[in-house]
């Protein structure tokens, strides 16, 4: 990730409307979703010929990014653009509103984009059909190979208009990504644009690496590796592409995460066979014993204010999840249901756990509230784990793997993601077989 | 009072033997003993009558009767082969979550080495090593191939 992203962000006219007639709500499963119309941005006679810059080109490949967010959303409809009833230039200016109502378009999507010395300018618009107003306009100069990052922005802008919350489409997701048969299967770290473009791979696949997770600044990532064949946690920075093995430790450590100030790494250390959980503090190297129980203690996440940390243990006699304060002192199990509970990860928004179930040999994810009460499952299969949330805590992420036949082929691993809703269920394309993915916060914030 | 503690631990006995012949005969099929593998299509051997492995029954890491003769056989061998080491690689099933399945193989690998120590292994010659679900030996996606998978395996590292 290196920092070429440079981004003029100005502010031409933020449209103090109180009342748009427009608005999608986002807390409930949205069966009959928006209909928006992202006209294709239109090129500013004003734009310099560049040999090397085919600007139509990126017009319509930026309307196109938006769009895809849009309707991976699912609470979006994007029409067709064959429908379209006025010129991009002509309705960027000021559309005919009741033109457009007639091919059911509520909201209308307009932009324009000029190349001036090198520098990419893209102006956006967004115009509520129903009150016939524009909603936003703003506009950001970058270099031109950031086209993709603004068309996240802009699609984050638009979310952020129409619902009221923050976006999640200037994202990455580190994963792994997997290769080859089961039992010799290749794996990489891969890190990629959340829509599955811009994908690079961190790793070169010559050991095992399993579960990263991104620091707050997304600028480092923490994760399991077995280089010369030592299981251990990891630090790698994204940008000059340094690891470093995290501390000390006289046997595995493993299910590594940050906290939430990026201070500290948390993680479990097996020893005499007994998993117990611990942090270590990146500037002091101080380690620190957070539980001290003879069961299996794993898989920890913290609370976004830091306060708390939930984990999972056996120490019931099967795998439940617990929550305890983040020195370690009162533990209190939270799930009482019927299987087995994993994978804790507390919300973005502080309010929900998301978790992996098992039980009957199935395969759950599912969400509840921090104190175990409220759960609600919202996919089953045969086999899925480790989900991870979104940076407005809406959506999650996940892994999900298919049975292999009687001859021990026909497996595979794909990421999945699913709205908090229950709805939305979607596979996330990916160059390989993909699993352990985890979302980044947003970019640009 | 004597006489009736001894009656009474005999019906014990006596009831116990009883109760796990039963469960034994009601859950073994093929190569399975409840879900522990007994078979030995996947067993390779340190020496002429010495098994490399262990099997384990789902989410466990105890010893069976038959893991115990085995790693038994294993402390011999390696009281024989002073100058031998061994890693012990513990290994779980497909069907649990990635890293409660590496805390899991560790136990198992401990659990096997805890063993082997106690018959007079000493603890330096053996180093562990898990590798939760990522080396799976039978590759399908059944029971048999699961009990399989859920394993402790002796390895000579010299």
């Amino acid at each position: 990730m290196k920092k070429i992203f440079i981004l003029s962000f100005l502010i031409i006219l933020q449209s103090t409307f109180a009342h748009s007639l427009i608005k999608v709500d986002i807390t409930r499963g949205n069966l009959d979703p928006l209909p928006i119309a992202v006209s294709p941005l239109h090129v500013d006679p004003k734009s310099e010929i560049s040999e090397n810059i085919k600007v139509k080109e990126l017009g319509d490949k930026i309307s196109e990014v938006i769009e895809n967010n849009f309707r991976a959303t699912g609470l979006f409809n994007p029409l067709k653009k064959e429908a379209f009833v006025q010129k991009p230039d002509i309705a960027h200016l000021k559309p005919r509103f009741e033109d457009w109502r007639l091919i059911k378009a509520q909201a209308l999507v307009t932009g324009k984009l000029l190349v001036k010395d090198d520098k990419l300018k893209i102006e956006f618009r967004l115009w509520d059909l129903t009150a016939s107003k524009e909603m936003i306009a703003l506009a950001f100069t970058t270099t031109p190979t950031n086209w993709r990052r603004v068309a996240h922005i802009i699609s984050d802008k638009i979310y952020e208009r129409l619902t009221g919350e923050e976006g999640y489409f200037d994202t990455r997701v580190i994963y792994v990504a997997e290769s080859g048969p089961k039992d010799r299967r290749v794996k990489k770290l891969a890190i990629m644009d959340q829509d599955g473009a811009n994908t690079k791979y961190l790793t070169l696949g010559n050991e095992l690496v399993l579960t990263p997770r991104f620091n707050p600044a997304n600028q480092l990532v923490t994760y399991l590796s077995y280089f010369r064949n030592l299981p251990r946690v990891y630090l790698l920075d994204i940008e000059t592409g340094v690891q470093e093995v995290v501390g000390n430790f006289p046997g595995m450590t493993f299910a590594p995460r940050f906290s939430p100030d990026g201070k500290k790494i948390i993680m479990s250390f097996a020893k005499d066979g007994n998993s117990d959980i611990y942090t270590m503090d990146l500037e002091t190297r101080v380690v620190e014993r957070i539980t001290d129980h003879s069961s299996i203690d794993t898989s920890p996440s913290y609370s976004p204010d830091g306060k708390y940390i939930a984990f999972n243990s056996d120490r019931s006699g099967l795998q439940q999840i617990y929550v305890m304060k983040s020195d370690g002192s009162n533990v209190k199990r939270v799930t009482f249901g019927k299987g087995l509970y994993g994978t804790p990860v507390w919300s973005p928004r502080g309010d929900l756990i998301a978790f992996t179930k098992v039980r009957k040999g199935r395969f759950y994810i599912g969400v509840m509230r921090v104190d175990g009460t409220g759960e609600r499952l919202l996919t089953e299969n045969y086999y899925q784990e480790a989900p991870s949330w979104s940076p407005n805590g809406r959506v999650l992420i996940f892994y999900r793997e298919t049975k292999s036949d009687s001859k021990g082929k026909g497996h595979s691993a794909k990421l999945w993601s699913i709205d908090i809703t229950g709805y939305n269920e979607r596979k996330i394309k990916t160059e390989t077989d993909a699993s352990d993915p985890s979302w980044s916060s947003l970019l640009s914030k | 009072m004597k006489f009736k503690m001894n009656l009474k631990s005999i019906l014990l006995v006596l009831f116990a033997a009883f109760a796990l012949s039963a469960c034994s005969t009601a859950k073994k099929s093929g190569n399975m003993e409840g879900d522990v593998y007994t078979g030995t299509e996947t067993v390779k051997y340190l020496a002429k009558g010495v098994p490399d492995r262990v099997f384990f029954a789902t989410n466990k890491s105890s010893l069976t009767t038959k893991s115990r003769a085995t790693l038994r056989k294993q402390a011999t061998y390696l009281r024989k082969n002073k100058n031998l080491t061994v890693t012990v690689e513990g290994h779980a099933d497909e069907r649990g979550t990635r890293e409660y399945n590496l805390a899991l193989g560790e136990r198992r690998a401990n659990a096997a080495k805890d063993y082997l120590m106690t018959y007079g292994i000493s603890g330096k010659r053996i180093s562990v090593i898990s590798y939760g679900k990522e080396k799976p030996v039978n590759t399908a996606s059944t029971p048999l191939a699961w009990s399989q998978n859920r394993r402790a395996v002796t390895v000579k590292v010299n």
